[in-house]
């Protein structure tokens, strides 16, 4: 085991010192060559010799029993092995870092598109037709709530609530006030790669080549459902056809194939069908959201209320945190968030990319336009009358906030001063606007190991850490090769393995900050080591291309180095976050058309400004950023789960039904200004997370810009263009 | 059943359930997993590849149907070590993040490229019998059957726009 470093006090900001020059740089990704030439191989497409396959069966019912399964109904399927259900089954994937089974409730269904079996096949074919034609049979329990809005159970979560002053009188005292009502639609992730894993038993171990994204809690999980040693598991996860949240937790297709696979003695590959991921991977819920918001006329805002219901399965402990960013974002004397659950039976809730205020600000930012068009003041200059001094609610010190600058300087490039009063832009049957909103996701740090080796030419990176497509290969091999003086194609980075150091895994942006810290500790060691062999002290050291000078002494690695050195680094969380609190800030800006007769709502440009502490990759930062807010630009306009309302189950369970944005949708022009800054209050490289800030406010903003051209506001998401015809006849235009 | 398929210049002959996919056929056959499959239901584009010279998904086809037929993969426009221009032009521009999308997103606009050459209009072409002009509205509308949903768009037609510079 390894020292962990705890994060108690800010530290020098080495990188600013050391002299590769790779940090920040935009490196492409160094797995890029094999990503597109199709031979980075992703974890359906393992070859194993004698590898059968299963296909999952789903429940019919919303609720009850299933009394039998009818395995002779299948008998005469050529090639069949085998059908698996039982105590070890699980109900929906674990929740982020669970580190324990999900649910394993046997006979007992408690949402419709529940995996209950696995039909196991020697072809794919095979185990397909097995898996439709299983002759299930059910008791269904006949009181069942599917529906948040009628839902008898509702729980009101008091104990989180956050009332400070009194908000209802503010409202009645207060120059201007708005009162709204909005609600938001389950999402999905619908990474492009279907949740798939191949089990492979080697006496009583068990090998996994998931699609995950947490892999130290991943192992975990596994173990427990199918009732083994941790020790036992190993999984194998290097490439990640995308995760958004959906990846976080081991589901059914893995344990399901783990159980076969122990069963059958062979390799079992389980793919999920794009509907199974539609039915049985946690999304994320639906919101009903109120909003209010009082000012002084001066712009001053006197009150603060952001209170929501969710939803989920009695069971699960997740409650998408919608007002979090709504507690800091801007200060109030009187503020209320209260959030309450409606226990439903509807595919279970989760994590999905930015939970909270991936929705939250939706309808946050939203209320606060039209505040500021009550008061007629610039929204722009709204939020900058109402930065607190510190967060609001727990009263801590902000680190690095650079919230105000992001607004100014977003306004200015993004020409702001030319957006015209509201509906009176027109450029023929197209209605011209403007919107912003601000961006905001709060940082955390995850306890986080790696390893570093260092020879005279090379370096390698180990840790079990993941890259979903978020840029890890990229970013941990950049920090390695700027600490020890190396050019970055010297270094090979070695990700998705349980057998090497637990890393965060990756997930509310927190990976590239954690897992990079235990690395760039790591190496840090290993700069002390070189220091001592030259002769000088580690501050005096400065490495590059494979030179090691200080105090008058110059060698080169091949001469310190007769034998490879290696180090792990580990950090932890510490003082700095309960004194300070650390988010990224930012702000969207966003120009749209709206057709006059078809409602249809085109983004024509948007501009994202973000202040995330230190840069790593400056080409894979804006991806991340870019990515994020065209995720924005989905929720806002596209992006809605429809549920049949007599059983909860999804109608709009694949990708001709659920409409995440094409290539149509998105304007070429997506820029992005990553703003100069440090978080030294962050970690030991003073970065930030990005992979969620680019989402948080894009849809607000998205909608801001629809009223300001046509004068329209939406408050039931998605923006689709029935209902922005209805609010064009409402106003007579 | 039996299936003759040339795959990438390659004589194969497949031995396979009459129900097989052509995507299943390369993937699981044939070993050529860079043909994706996202959706198995023509939605995403994940799976496209070259038939006969035209993007198709492979994943609404039977492999039975295309009997000596010619297939390119992705594994067919380059290797690691020798890209093609498009390839090389995803990487340098990030038109790309997790990679499951990236080889339907090349396949695909290695055939829209000879459409447009050929001077096939789409629904934004202003002009049903002149010259397709290659610009971003008319590069997005015919990619717009490859989703990404790490939402590289705006790299990706970066990186398209760049590999039709090259090849011009
Ligand atoms: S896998 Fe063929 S279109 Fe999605
Ligand atoms: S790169 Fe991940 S889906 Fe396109």
């Amino acid at each position: 085991m390894t020292d962990t470093f705890k994060m108690d006090e800010a530290q020098p900001r080495l990188l600013d010192e050391t002299r590769q020059g790779v940090i920040g740089t935009p490196m492409d990704r160094p797995e890029g060559k094999l990503k597109v030439s199709g031979r980075a191989p992703y974890a359906a497409e393992i070859a194993l010799d004698g590898m059968v396959h299963g296909v999952l069966v789903r429940a019919t019912i919303t609720r009850g029993q299933i009394t039998a399964i009818d395995e002779t109904s299948i008998h005469d399927t050529p090639g069949l092995l085998g059908v698996f259900h039982g105590e070890h089954f699980v109900r929906n994937p674990a929740q982020g870092m669970a580190a324990e089974s999900p649910e394993q409730p046997g006979t007992r269904i408690d949402y419709h598109g529940q995996p209950i079996a696995l039909v196991v096949a020697k072809t794919f074919e095979a185990a397909r037709d097995g898996a439709h034609k299983l002759k299930i049979s059910y008791k269904p329990d006949d009181s069942v709530d599917v529906d948040p809005q009628t839902a008898s159970n509702v729980v009101s979560k008091d104990d989180d609530a956050v009332i400070i002053g009194d908000v209802d009188s503010a409202m009645a005292r207060a120059d201007a006030s708005v009162d709204l009502q909005f609600t938001t639609p389950g999402q999905v992730a619908a990474a492009m790669e279907p949740h798939a894993a191949i089990a492979q038993w080697q006496g009583d171990q068990l090998l996994l080549h998931g699609s995950l994204q947490m892999l130290r809690f991943n192992k975990r999980e596994l173990a427990d459902a199918v009732g083994i040693d941790p020790e036992n598991v190993r999984i194998l996860s290097p490439y990640i056809g995308g995760g958004f949240g959906s990846k976080l937790g081991i589901g059914a297709e893995a344990v399901s194939a783990a159980l076969a696979s122990r069963a059958l003695g062979c390799p079992v590959r389980v793919v999920m069908a794009r509907q199974t991921v539609f039915d049985a991977v946690l999304r994320r819920t639906e919101t009903s959201q109120r909003v209010r918001f009082a000012a002084t006329k001066e712009g001053k805002l006197t009150a603060i209320a952001h209170d929501d219901t969710v939803s989920n399965l009695s069971d699960e402990g997740f409650a998408e945190p919608v007002s979090t960013a709504s507690q800091f974002l801007y200060g109030a004397e009187n503020m209320h968030f209260l959030q309450k659950v409606a226990q439903i039976h509807r595919t279970p809730a989760g994590s999905v990319r930015a939970p909270g205020e991936a929705v939250g600000m939706l309808a946050f930012e939203a209320g606060l336009d039209e505040l500021a068009e009550k008061l007629d003041i610039c929204p722009v200059q709204l939020r900058l009358n109402n930065l607190p001094e510190r967060h609001p609610a727990t009263d801590q010190a902000f680190s690095a906030r650079a919230l105000a600058q992001a607004l100014r300087e977003g306004a200015q490039q993004f020409g702001w001063s030319e957006r015209q009063p509201t509906a009176s832009r027109r450029e023929g049957d197209w209605y011209i606007g403007m919107g912003m909103a601000s961006a905001a996701r709060s940082n955390m740090l995850v306890p986080s190991a790696a390893r570093v080796t260092l020879e005279a030419d090379r370096i390698v990176v180990e840790t079990d850490m993941t890259d979903i497509g978020t840029g890890s290969y990229a970013i941990l091999g950049q920090i390695a090769a700027e600490m020890l003086g190396l050019p970055t194609e010297k270094v090979v980075v070695r990700l998705g393995d349980t057998d090497l150091p637990g890393a965060s895994g990756s997930g509310g942006s927190f990976g590239a900050s954690s897992a990079g810290s235990a690395v760039y500790l790591a190496a840090k060691k290993l700069r002390e080591e070189l220091a001592h062999s030259l002769g000088c002290a580690a501050e005096e050291l400065t490495l590059q291309d494979g030179m090691a000078r200080g105090a008058n002494h110059e060698k080169s690695f091949a001469e310190l180095l007769p034998n490879p050195i290696m180090a792990e680094g580990a950090i932890e969380g510490g003082k700095t976050a309960d004194e300070y609190f650390s988010a990224g800030f930012g702000a969207h800006f966003c120009e749209v058309a709206v057709h006059a007769w078809t409602g249809e709502t085109r983004v024509r440009r948007m501009l994202g400004v973000f202040g995330m502490g230190r840069v790593l990759n400056e080409k894979t930062a804006r991806s991340q950023a870019v990515g994020g807010m065209i995720w924005g630009v989905g929720a806002a306009l596209t992006e809605e789960l429809s549920h049949d309302p007599r059983t909860g189950h999804i109608v709009s369970r694949d990708l001709a039904n659920y409409h995440v944005p094409a290539h149509a949708d998105i304007p070429r022009q997506m820029d992005v200004v990553f703003l100069e800054e440090r978080d030294d209050q962050a970690n030991p490289m003073q970065t930030k997370g990005i992979g969620e800030l680019g989402i948080s406010g894009a849809g607000a903003a998205v909608v801001n810009a629809i009223h300001n051209a046509c004068g329209v506001r939406i408050y039931d998401f998605p923006a689709t263009p029935d209902k922005v015809i209805a609010g064009l006849e409402a106003l007579g235009r | 059943m039996k299936t003759e398929l040339k795959v990438n210049g390659q004589l194969h002959t497949l031995d396979h359930d009459p129900r097989m996919t052509l995507l299943d056929a390369l993937r699981d056959d044939l070993h050529l997993t860079g043909t994706k499959k996202g959706c198995d239901h023509g939605q995403c584009g994940a799976c496209t590849v070259l038939l006969d010279g035209r993007r198709i998904n492979a994943c609404l086809t039977l492999a039975a149907m295309h009997d000596g037929c010619e297939i390119t993969t992705i594994e067919g426009l380059g290797e690691p070590e020798n890209l093609s221009a498009l390839q090389t032009a995803f990487v340098s521009k990030d038109g790309y993040q997790c990679g499951y999308c990236t080889p339907g997103q090349i396949m695909s606009a290695t055939g829209m490229m000879d459409e447009v050459r050929a001077g096939d209009p789409s629904h934004v072409s202003t002009d049903l019998s002149g010259d397709v002009p290659f610009d971003d509205a008319e590069i997005a509308e015919r990619m717009s059957g490859n989703l990404c949903r790490c939402s590289a768009y705006p790299f990706i037609r970066e990186a398209i726009a760049m590999a039709a510079e090259v090849k011009k």
